[in-house]
């Protein structure tokens, strides 16, 4: 494939931005992650999906930096990634979202996207406390940020309610805000539409969308819901007991028997 | 003007003195609560060690001298020069952030993620354990917190001269008050502007808040929870040694400086447990109150000493009737 490309609807995929090799994760006997290899390149959606119990989680993991594998190497921007905390891979640019939601409860939900601002800041202890030349206008900065994020996400009306009084809907929304508003060059998005109804599954999927479009935003998810990820991502990463069974666009991983084998079952005869 | 109600007045000014210091002892206990949940209890022990560390510069104390002695029956007692008080509150200050990481380092990092109540116990540990390495490097006689060096400058103390009780001519009445009181004010005032700037508009405390609320997802965000700990608990180890200062130069300093922690227990039910200005309103609340409970009511009514129960009393109907305190956060549950 060439460095970059066109997608049929017009927007531009670049070079490889991530690059898991032969990676493997073990929890004691457990093999949660055998041996896979796949790659992420610049502004594509690139989804993981496969059955519970995959390993879909454990990779996206493996990419933030909670889990270090035991085994193989994780080449970002053109080079091997150290064993990393999960705050220094956060520092690298690498923003991501959680399966079960894991936000600032007692903050309002401005407070919560500023918190995402925390890696561009800058300027020192004491011009901050004291607000003073640029930290003021450092500050203002990322406050533009992230107000342009919340108005992006139609978020302006619950701006200054604590977020544990949110819906869970609307919580995991403020959820990717605060993802997006460390203009991050990889988005991570753990199951973003578990637990949600119809509407509120077509509402986040034009977010994930329009996300992509508007900032060129590279994002790889995770995601149960078959249709949605057909419909969203470029290309799919098919995992099955912590294997790789397939990867390629949808209409490529949709007509692959392996994948149709774990989706609905194999009759043993 | 009025004999009585002047020394009402008089009552309610130093009940206020001696609240600001029960509030620099509360600060302490809410700032490592916020950002770690865990309630210190070796706060008050750490003002006590604070306290004893800078007297023990201060004096060109040698740390462990009877330890070094009884080991290699040595009898080396002292440096024999004595620091310049400045000087030795900074480097007071560098064992108060050593402290606080090999707190951070050997006791809480292996404790992540478990429950509070477990953490509470290892704070507990933490306070015995304190108190006893207090002991053993700079010995257990009382100490007068002699902040005077030989060249005259002279810090906040009580056996100097200039902050004794000194009589204020207002209003046709002399008002005895304690100058060291005004100057533990000054100070307190100034430490909670500085906290709260820190707390709301530094990228520290916005990363301390957000690692008070959720780790993961503070890690997510690229906050190092070690980093934000060991400062948490430098912030405290600072603060500890302000009020041991206070409290030492006014009672000199001994091993019941770290029993003053249990009267910041009530300061934190009335002002919150998670609220730097709560720490300071409820430290005024509870030093008025009980000074004038005792001056109104107590003497005249209960036969005295309402002092010691009444800050207790204070903090049980405000468990019942508004537990989060006067500036805790609300409590929100949704279901």
């Amino acid at each position: 494939m060439a460095d970059s490309y066109v997608t049929a609807d017009g927007r531009t995929i670049g070079p490889v931005v991530m690059e898991m090799k032969n990676i493997t994760l073990r929890f004691g006997g457990v093999e949660a992650i055998k041996d896979i290899s796949f790659d992420i390149r610049e502004g594509e959606i690139r989804a993981i999906i496969g059955p519970n119990g995959a390993g879909k989680s454990s990779m996206l993991n493996v990419i933030s930096g909670f889990y270090v594998p035991q085994e193989g190497e994780v080449w970002y921007k053109g080079a091997r990634r150290p064993a990393m905390k999960p705050f220094e891979v956060a520092q690298q640019g690498i923003a991501r979202t959680f399966q079960n939601i894991a936000l600032f409860e007692g903050m309002s939900v401005l407070d919560n996207v500023m918190t995402g601002r925390l890696t561009h800041m800058k300027t020192g202890l004491f011009a901050q406390s004291l607000w003073k030349g640029k930290a003021e206008a450092e500050e203002i900065a990322n406050r533009e940020v992230a107000e342009k994020i919340i108005d992006f996400l139609e978020i302006q009306a619950i701006r200054k309610t604590p977020v544990a009084r949110l819906p869970y809907g609307l919580k995991k929304r403020v959820e990717l805000a605060r993802a997006l508003a460390a203009e991050p060059s990889i988005l991570l998005l753990d199951e973003p539409m578990a637990g949600m109804n119809v509407e509120e599954k077509e509402d986040m999927s034009r977010f994930i969308l329009d996300v992509n479009d508007e900032f060129g935003t590279t994002i790889a998810l995770i995601e149960h819901d078959m249709g949605v990820v057909m419909d969203l991502s470029d290309r799919v990463v098919v995992m099955d007991y912590g294997k790789k069974i397939g990867d390629g666009t949808p209409s490529e991983v949709r007509n692959n028997q392996a994948v149709i084998d774990a989706y609905l079952g194999v009759a043993h005869d | 003007m009025n004999e009585q109600l002047a020394f009402t007045i008089e009552v309610f000014a130093n009940g206020l003195m001696a609240g600001v210091l029960y509030a620099l002892v509360a600060l302490g206990f809410v700032l490592i609560y916020k950002a770690s949940g865990i309630f210190n209890y070796a706060q008050g022990v750490m003002a006590l060690f604070a306290a004893m560390t800078l007297v023990g510069i201060q004096n060109g104390q040698v740390p462990f001298a009877h330890l070094i002695n009884a080991i290699f029956g040595t009898d080396v007692h002292k440096f024999g020069w004595s620091v310049h008080s400045f000087v030795a509150i900074v480097l007071t200050v560098f064992v108060m952030i050593a402290l606080a990481w090999a707190v951070q380092r050997f006791v809480f990092r292996h404790l992540v993620g478990q429950e509070p109540i477990i953490l509470f116990m290892a704070t507990i540990g933490l306070a015995y354990f304190l108190e006893g390495v207090a002991d053993l490097m700079w010995g257990s006689e009382l100490k007068a917190l002699n902040v005077c060096s030989s060249d005259g400058t002279c810090l906040p103390q009580g056996m100097n001269m200039w902050l004794e009780g000194t009589t204020y001519e207002a209003l046709g009445y002399g008002f005895f008050i304690d100058n060291l009181d005004i100057v533990a004010s000054i100070v307190a005032v100034i430490l909670v502007v500085g906290l709260v700037m820190f707390a709301q508009y530094t990228k520290q405390g916005r990363a301390m808040r957000a690692v008070a609320d959720d780790h993961q997802a503070a890690l997510s965000v690229g906050v190092s929870l070690n980093f934000i700990w060991i400062l948490v608990w430098s912030l405290a180890g600072f603060v500890a040694l302000v009020a041991g200062i206070m409290w030492g130069a006014k009672s000199g300093v001994q091993f019941s400086l770290s029993l003053i922690a249990l009267k910041a227990l009530p300061v934190l039910m009335l002002g919150g447990f998670t609220s730097i200005p709560g720490a300071i309103v409820g430290g005024l609340i509870i030093g008025v109150g009980e000074k004038l409970f005792e001056f109104l009511i107590g003497a005249p009514f209960l036969g005295g000493a309402t002092e010691n129960w009444f800050a207790y009393m204070l903090a049980l109907l405000f468990l019942v009737f508004r537990p989060q305190g006067l500036f805790g956060e609300k409590i929100i549950e949704r279901v």
